[in-house]
């Protein structure tokens, strides 16, 4: 289905258990498109992306990847159908080699084991080490990397640039700057940081309570310092 | 985009880890060493063989896929039961195709609660796994007529092996046979626990719900490992079948899915020769604890747990690395 959206969430409510955090929330992003998530703590956009891929209660509405319905499927039926996700904790298998992380999760496609360790070439150096040897900044490519070994259509990550030094954030910032540029794949990036998430794509999706309150051009809301305050209450990082 | 990464020191590392290390040679080195050392005790070393294959089975679902259970002795007394009752019942003696049929008959009992049970986790599963021996156990007591019930089964007889290699009174050609069976069955272990599949199981082990994001299958798996140990452990029941012309139904008992649990855990988990240094301390530590006193054996079994699991918690192989790594040399 070319012209179907890639990922289209409609009047999706979801939580955890009877808790609802998401409330009748609408996204649809188109082929190839790239989205930043900006929002406080707690505004829903670890669950946004959790709900995408199978790991909340969804509560009502219609969840749909590259035209398939997919609210009903379990996660590794969502991951096989194209839904790469890396998330927040980065989760990285400890006594795995940095290699078997990546070939774990191997699926035929264009990203295979050269490729991702050209992306990440400070992986390349530490494919023989174990994932519970790696520095944060490295976990997080080994996270990105995994995700992107399943060869996904729509790629999900979930702040990417929490918790890493400056210096580490740049560099995973060219990683993934290259990664829009030249993969093709749909990403949803959940972001703390403005800076990063303006400079990554160039639609902005700002949430808070569970509901999208911004949903426009980053480089609207970059401008706008007022605006963004408005929508998320604090100034840019 | 700068020059390609140089790979080649790792990919070369990465090779090295999978390939069979001197170290390796080490306890097959000593099993035959052990066969011309202690000719007296060829019978128990046979059961000492026995016994690591059977705790290797478990590493293989414990140690590598996390699948904690207490009724391994259901796959065990399933390959005895299956060897014992082809010779005692059918008159099928041949030891090759008899151990085939243990391990094929373990491996569809294995399959068959495995798709149930694996859909649980932690204490639930463990309470199954108990019920699941028990209950088999029970079947085996009440259906006396083909299982012999608590007086056990009688008239078993295996033929010579290949015709050629009869058992003879002290169990020597026995200890050769349960020596060829473990290596052969070590080989495919070894390579299930360094193949992608092995990897997914580890990945399955350490965090279940990155392995369902990810996209794997992870019953399927769990499955497909659980019926490969109960296989395993099966033709461990075969052997032992075959090796004592005996089956009661202490083979499917609680104890002996306890004792396997133990000889695991005092060996080292994850890690293959776990099972070889548990079972062997665990045999012989019996066999001399029994001499000493016949009714507080188990004292001391017991007291070694308690030191490993609170000195050891890697096990005795694992304290073995450790300490070659505290004093220099190169981890085995």
């Amino acid at each position: 289905m070319a012209d179907a959206p890639a990922l289209e969430l409609a009047a999706v409510s979801a939580g955890y258990g009877e808790t609802v955090v998401l409330e009748s929330l609408d996204l649809r992003l188109a082929q190839g498109e790239c989205v930043s998530v900006i929002g406080r703590n707690g505004v829903g956009k670890t669950t946004l992306l959790a709900t995408v891929m199978g790991h909340t209660v969804l509560h009502g509405g219609a969840i749909s990847l590259n035209g398939a319905d997919i609210a009903a499927a379990p996660a590794h039926r969502r991951a096989r159908a194209g839904l790469g996700y890396v998330p927040q904790e980065r989760e990285i298998f400890p006594s795995l080699t940095v290699r078997e992380n990546l070939t774990v999760a191997a699926k035929p496609g264009p990203w295979d084991l050269s490729r991702i360790l050209d992306l990440f070439p400070h992986l390349a150096e530490r494919q023989a080490n174990r994932g519970n040897q790696l520095s944060g900044g490295e976990q997080q490519m080994l996270a990105i990397g995994r995700a992107l070994m399943g060869n996904p259509s729509v790629l999900l990550m979930d702040e990417p640039s929490e918790g890493l030094a400056p210096v580490i954030v740049e560099e995973l910032q060219r990683s993934m700057v290259r990664l829009r540029d030249e993969a093709g794949l749909t990403i949803v990036l959940v972001e703390q940081n403005t800076r990063v998430a303006f400079a990554f794509a160039e639609r902005t999706i700002v949430m808070n309570r569970g509901r999208v309150t911004f949903d426009g051009a980053s480089a609207e809301l970059d401008a706008d310092h007022d605006l963004l305050d408005r929508l998320i209450g604090v100034g840019a990082a | 985009m700068g020059a390609p990464p140089d790979i080649s020191a790792a990919a070369a590392f990465m090779e090295r880890r999978h390939r069979w290390r001197p170290a390796e040679a080490l306890p097959w080195l000593a099993a035959v060493a052990a066969f011309f050392l202690f000719p007296d005790y060829t019978a128990f070393g046979t059961q000492v063989l026995i016994m690591i294959l059977f705790a290797l089975s478990l590493d293989l679902i414990m140690g590598y896929a996390g699948i904690v259970t207490l009724g391994h002795a259901a796959y065990f007394g399933a390959g005895a039961y299956a060897a014992g009752m082809l010779s005692a019942h059918l008159g099928w003696g041949e030891p090759l195709t008899g151990l085939m049929i243990a391990g094929l008959t373990a491996a569809a009992v294995g399959f068959v609660s495995g798709v149930v049970l694996l859909r649980y986790h932690g204490l639930t599963l463990l309470m199954l796994t108990l019920a699941t021996a028990i209950m088999l156990q029970e079947l085996a007591n009440v259906q006396e007529e083909i299982t012999g019930g608590f007086d056990g089964l009688l008239g078993i007889s295996i033929d010579p092996i290949f015709g050629l290699f009869e058992n003879d009174l002290w169990g020597r050609t026995y200890y050769w046979y349960a020596l060829i069976v473990l290596f052969a069955l070590f080989l495919i272990a070894r390579r299930i626990v360094y193949s992608p599949f092995g990897q997914s199981l580890s990945g399955i082990r350490e965090n279940v719900g990155r392995m369902h994001a990810i996209g794997s299958p992870v019953h399927r798996r769990l499955v497909t490992v659980y019926t490969i140990s109960a296989g395993m452990a099966g033709i461990a029941g075969g052997l032992f079948a075959q090796s004592n012309a005996f089956v009661t139904l202490d083979v499917l008992s609680f104890a002996r899915s306890g004792a396997v649990l133990i000889m695991l855990i005092l060996g080292g988990t994850g890690r293959l020769y776990g099972a070889f240094v548990g079972a062997t301390v665990y045999m012989v530590l019996e066999d001399e604890l029994a001499k000493l006193s016949p009714e507080f054996w188990e004292f001391g079994i017991g007291l070694l747990l308690v030191l490993t699991v609170l000195f050891a918690r890697r096990g005795l192989l694992g304290l073995i690395e450790d300490l070659g790594a505290r004093f220099g040399k190169a981890k085995p």
